[in-house]
């Protein structure tokens, strides 16, 4: 049913661990700031990468400051605007277990692309209440976006051809800290 | 594990990680029940057609506010309130409504295979609401959610399923999903409410209620209805509710304390179910019932969320 | 007007003929069959090399519709069917609108089939008035206005007594009780045979125990009266042992099966097409291997279809709603040859005498011989021919058939009615 996924390799390396760790802090620090300390400041991660960064951030922040901040889970399946076109959606479900009401929620995810994950991604957190405010945490930035999305924080800015894909490997999931670009395979 | 199914129609034509995805998916979706905003867009512009020929104010109810909550439009279409009081056939009603091209269509009916016809007839995706005695595979469902949350996994649970087998489409529907989980299924009830041969579908028979409630995990008690006494299935309503209601008495001396009791509802309080037992603290009836929006959102999504497949 | 068959290979049970041969036909009769006959001047000549010649096939279980239900059936599309099918001649059953249970509606029949019909028929009269099973309809006039036989054929005579007055009273006319057997207080509502299928599909089933019941009453009540009783349909390995016993005693019953009874099982029910719903119901594989060796060894006498032609709207809705029976004429011949003769399971002499003389011989009708001076109703069986069941093409005008789409080889190739051959 699914077209053939064309298979890819490693180009190059654009984050070590050493790097993708200090990017980390850096946001997290940046976030303080920006909002004059921790108080009133919750976290929801984009499934999958986005939720393990922003527990990441949260220890960060803990770490910095002390504050235990809340992390929540978003599942946007739901809010997609090509639902359908990609055969028939997994859900895995949205766990948010507090209130975002006046709330500033951080929405953290690994890569912002064309921006319409994140697009969703405002339609659902609307939806489950009104935050004071909601900003936008990601690790990489590649470019190319579809709709007016402007993160508030960033890892690395990373110019990227289309065809190119990055690769966020985390040591929860891929049992090691890097970033990378790959390029497909040639036939 | 990807939905590659165009109708839900049984669960006897379901395989096991089939029937778990459809489980998972409305145990994902049971959040939304809790939201201050209880819509997401996820069917925005596609429309469901509930067609019922068989009064079912509860999975109707259920159906509608599953789709409404998916953000579909949701049309009802209940015989006795229209076309079908004129003498029309189901099967020119059924493409009359075609031809408003619907995503799709849910039906209750009282056939058996009403549901295999309309998915040979309509272009659309068709959900079985219930056929005649023959299925209801979203009540399945809803009894799997409900169980795998109060016991966390299927696999070797033992289940007794008591009272009019042979007139139950959940019954059905239970025993195939139940066995491909993994789980015992006893039947029980008298032996004229015992469909012939029900020892092939992989399950235990027991005449007698204390034999079937021992050692179970979960007892599943159906509605008993009042014609069966008129067609000589069983002698007087008082004497199948001494022999075969279910009373705390009973549970108390045969079952296990843990055991879960269900009914796919509406309750006969005093027949099947003593009213002590269905509002007592093994029942789980209104968890069955909570759980039906999810499962029926579970449905629709996955059916009418992978229209046109890959691009 | 003579026609002569030559080259095709003569199956002729009732003279113990089977071998190449020609038939020469005068008139409407035939005249002689031996090897190298010469044309006489003026005659047709057809070759019929690697043909199978046959004395006309008769199906004397159908349901012509006419009068009252002419636009599931009528005299005229009901015959032509049988012509196409390879059948020279019909019994037709007595469930019409009126019922054909007194003379002029026989006579309106006949007429009918004089007028337009294409191959011979003959009326079953009704047993009871109005087929309602409670007073004996005018069984004298009727046999006397041509009725060949009597049956209630869609309901059961449920009335021991009644049925018992019914054989005693036709015994002088020589013509058999055809039985529609079926204890109806057996199954409630009942749409397929009671067994695993009909467990999974939540449908209700009468169990073959119900036509058993009513098999071994008839057989006791032709013991009692000595009347001959012909049970239709036959359907189950209960009713085979039954009627086996009771033609070992000397009873006089005769039987009947269905091509949709020997080569379909309750499986086909599965998939809810109310083309595979008729009554009897479709049984089991057990059932079918017993009507199959019951065929071959003669305890059940003849072949019949049942023909049962029933309008779309009544056979494409819900299954439980949908009208009983399926046609049968212009399927039975190539799928007995297909599934039964060609794999093995039935002789093709079997298979030719269980279509002609037998049916010939219970209903005492002419036909079924191909001796000299004998009705000229042949039958020719193209044994090599290969084909589709389309259900579009058939000359009834019902379409009711769980065979559509069968792939077969071998069907009926022509069809000659009194020395003249029909085009249906």
């Amino acid at each position: 049913m699914a077209t053939p996924v064309p298979r890819f390799r490693e180009k190059a390396q654009v984050l070590d661990e050493a790097a993708l760790d200090r990017a980390l802090t850096r946001i997290a620090h940046e976030i303080l700031e920006k909002n004059g300390g921790a108080s009133d400041l919750a976290f929801v991660g984009l499934r999958t990468r986005g939720v393990t960064l922003a527990h990441r951030l949260a220890a960060r922040i803990a770490q910095i400051d002390g504050a235990t901040l809340p992390v929540g889970t978003l599942d946007i399946t739901l809010y997609r605007d090509d639902l359908g076109l990609r055969g028939a959606p997994v859900i895995r479900g949205t766990d948010i277990p507090f209130s975002i009401k006046n709330k500033t929620v951080i929405l953290v995810d690994d890569v912002l692309f064309t921006g319409r994950t994140i697009r969703a991604a405002l339609d659902a957190i609307i939806d489950l209440g009104r935050p004071k405010a909601i900003q936008l945490a990601i690790l990489i930035d590649r470019g190319h976006r579809e709709v007016p999305i402007r993160p508030d924080y960033v890892g690395k800015n990373l110019p990227t051809s289309r065809r190119e894909s990055v690769a966020v490997r985390l040591r929860e999931h891929d049992g090691e800290d890097r970033v990378v670009i790959e390029e497909p395979e040639e036939a | 594990m990807v939905w590659t199914r165009k109708h839900l129609l049984t669960m006897r034509e379901l395989d096991a990680s089939e029937i778990v995805l459809l489980v998972d998916t409305a145990a994902s979706l049971q959040e939304i029940a809790t939201r201050e905003i209880k819509k997401v867009p996820a069917l925005r512009g596609k429309t469901i057609v509930n067609l019922f020929y068989e009064p079912s104010t509860r999975t109707r109810t259920s159906f509608e506010i599953a789709g409404k909550w998916l953000s579909a439009d949701v049309v009802n279409f209940s015989a006795g309130g229209s076309s079908t009081t004129k003498g029309e056939s189901f099967i020119d009603t059924a493409k009359n409504i075609a031809a408003m091209s619907p995503d799709v269509v849910v039906v209750r009916h009282s056939s058996a295979g009403a549901a295999e016809l309309l998915a040979r007839t309509l272009p659309c995706s068709i959900v079985n609401a219930g056929d005649g005695a023959h299925e209801h595979p979203t009540q399945a469902l809803l009894d799997l959610l409900t169980i795998r949350e109060k016991k966390a996994h299927f696999d070797g649970l033992h289940v007794a399923i008591v009272g009019d087998i042979t007139h139950s489409r959940v019954a059905r529907s239970d025993i195939h999903a139940m066995r491909k989980l993994g789980m015992t299924v006893t039947v029980a009830g008298p032996p004229t409410l015992i469909p012939p041969f029900v020892q092939e579908l992989g399950v235990k028979v027991s005449y007698r209620l204390e034999d079937a409630i021992r050692d179970v995990d979960v007892i599943m008690m159906l509605r008993l209805q009042h014609e069966r006494m008129t067609n000589g299935l069983i002698p007087s309503l008082r004497e199948y509710s001494r022999y075969w209601g279910l009373t705390l008495d009973k549970l108390a001396k045969h079952a296990r304390p843990d055991v879960l009791i269900m009914h796919p509802g509406p309750v006969n309080r005093g027949i099947e179910l003593s009213p002590e037992v269905a509002d007592g603290p093994y029942s789980v009836i209104l968890d069955q019932v909570a759980k039906g929006v999810a499962v029926r959102m579970g449905v629709l999504l996955l059916l009418a969320g992978s229209k046109g497949g890959a691009p | 007007m003579s026609l002569l068959v030559k080259n095709g290979r003569v199956i002729d049970p009732a003279n113990g003929v089977d071998g190449a041969q020609d038939v020469l036909i005068v008139g409407e009769k035939v005249e002689r069959v031996g090897k190298n006959l010469q044309a006489p001047a003026g005659a047709e000549v057809l070759d019929a090399l690697g043909k199978i010649v046959c004395p006309g096939f008769i199906d004397i279980h159908v349901h012509l519709r006419e009068p009252g239900h002419e636009y599931k059936e009528t005299v005229a599309t009901g015959t032509r069917a049988a012509a196409a099918g390879g059948f020279t001649a019909v019994a037709c059953m007595a469930n019409t609108s009126p019922v054909n249970d007194n003379r002029s509606v026989t006579d309106y029949i006949r007429a009918k089939a004089r007028e337009e019909g294409a191959v011979r028929v003959y009326p079953i009269g009704a047993v009871t008035r109005g087929l309602r099973g409670e007073e004996l309809a005018e069984l004298a006039e009727l046999a006397e206005a041509g009725c060949v036989a009597f049956s209630d054929d869609g309901q059961s005579v449920m009335n021991a007594g009644l049925y018992r007055r019914a054989m005693e009273y036709v015994l002088p006319f020589g013509v058999p009780v055809i039985s529609h057997a079926e204890d109806t207080t057996l199954g409630h509502r009942w749409t397929m045979n009671e067994g695993v299928v009909s467990t999974e599909l939540g449908l209700p089933g009468a169990p073959g125990t119900a036509e058993d019941v009513m098999v071994a009453r008839d057989i006791l009540l032709a013991e009692l009266t000595g009347a001959h009783v012909h049970i239709a349909h036959l359907s189950t390995a209960g009713a085979v042992r039954l009627v086996r016993d009771g033609k070992a005693r000397g009873v006089r019953v005769t039987a009947e099966v269905t091509p949709h009874h020997l080569l379909l099982t309750e499986e086909a029910v599965r998939t809810f097409d109310p083309n595979t719903k008729m009554a009897p119901p479709l049984r089991t594989k057990r059932d079918t291997e017993a009507l199959i060796e019951a065929l071959a060894d003669g305890t059940i006498d003849c072949i019949a279809t049942d023909h049962a032609p029933h309008a779309l709207a009544e056979k494409e809705g819900e299954f439980d709603h949908a009208a009983f029976g399926v046609v049968g004429l212009e399927t039975a011949v190539g799928l007995l040859l297909d599934r039964l003769v060609r794999p093995g399971l039935l002789p093709l002499a079997t298979l030719v005498s269980r279509l002609s003389r037998d049916p010939a011989r219970l209903l005492n009708l002419p036909g079924g011989s191909l001796a000299p001076g004998a009705l000229a109703d042949v039958t020719i069986l193209d044994p090599e021919a290969a084909w589709t069941i389309d259900p579009a093409r058939f000359r009834s005008k019902s379409r009711n058939t769980p065979f559509g789409g069968f792939t077969l080889t071998g069907g009926p190739w022509m069809t000659i009615v009194g020395g003249a051959v029909v085009r249906p």
